[in-house]
């Protein structure tokens, strides 16, 4: 299952529509490190909100991807972690250190904007 | 043990990361069914892939059973990870939180453990590991 990653201003939006195996994980930490550079983006939100399960693996993918855009001279946020994910990603011992997340999208572009 | 099983079993092959995502939403589903809310079912469903990712990362191949057991009135889920890998060489070391020897965060283990209130894993070396845990309906 292939993640939409959409353009919008100076901005990339990517938003998870269903399970992603680890492939597809690979696939859109991938994809979204290429974009940045191809189109210049200053931000990349990742929508996780379709996700029902954040596992070490996840966590993991989603971590590099932020701290690969950071180097690459980007910010990412991460948004839409259900309350029942964030429940099991603390009991797993998972934390997203130093990533940048947010309640929603409109949070997200929000917290972006004031990076600016 | 004490507690009986409901229903039947189901059985997931565990072979590659496809599987792993199966294995979970199945036993989430056989959790639903039997009521536990909605954050139960994002850990029981956290566990299975923690568990069925070992087996395709160390193991190759493999086995997730799911049950629906009943202790006395209790409702459970049990999930059993099998395989015929090759084993865990010093098992308290692979439940220390951090330790990996694949370059994953290595809380797998520990996190599977602290997800679930039973947790007991038995490896021969050489001869594959098999985990069993399970959750009971609060």
């Amino acid at each position: 299952m292939q993640v939409p990653i959409l353009k919008q201003g100076a901005y990339l939006i990517a938003t998870v529509q269903s399970a992603l195996t680890d492939e597809d994980l690979k696939q859109l930490r991938d994809a979204l490190v290429g974009q940045v550079s191809k189109v210049r983006a200053r931000g990349v939100i990742v929508d996780v909100t379709a996700l029902d399960v954040i596992d070490s693996f996840a966590t993991r993918t989603l971590r590099d991807v932020a701290h690969m855009i950071r180097l690459r001279g980007a910010e990412t946020v991460i948004v839409g972690i259900q309350p029942e994910v964030a429940f099991s990603m603390v009991k797993l011992g998972l934390t997203l250190a130093g990533v940048s997340t947010s309640l929603d999208l409109e949070e997200g572009l929000a917290y972006l904007n004031r990076k600016g | 043990m004490g507690s009986a099983l409901i229903g039947d079993e189901i059985r997931v092959s565990i072979d590659c990361d496809a599987a792993i995502v199966t294995a979970r939403q199945k036993g989430r589903a056989l959790a639903s069914q039997c009521g536990f809310p909605s954050t139960d079912l994002a850990v029981i469903a956290t566990a299975i892939s923690e568990l069925a990712r070992n087996i395709v990362r160390y193991a190759v191949h493999g086995e997730i059973i799911l049950r629906l057991l009943d202790d006395n009135g209790k409702r459970g889920v049990e999930v059993v990870a099998v395989d015929e890998g090759p084993g865990i060489p010093d098992l308290a070391l692979a439940m220390q939180d951090g330790y990996s020897t694949s370059g994953g965060l290595g809380l797998g283990l520990p996190g599977t453990r602290r997800l679930m209130d039973e947790f007991e894993i038995v490896s021969d070396f050489g001869k594959g590991t098999t985990v069993t845990v399970r959750r009971w309906k609060r």
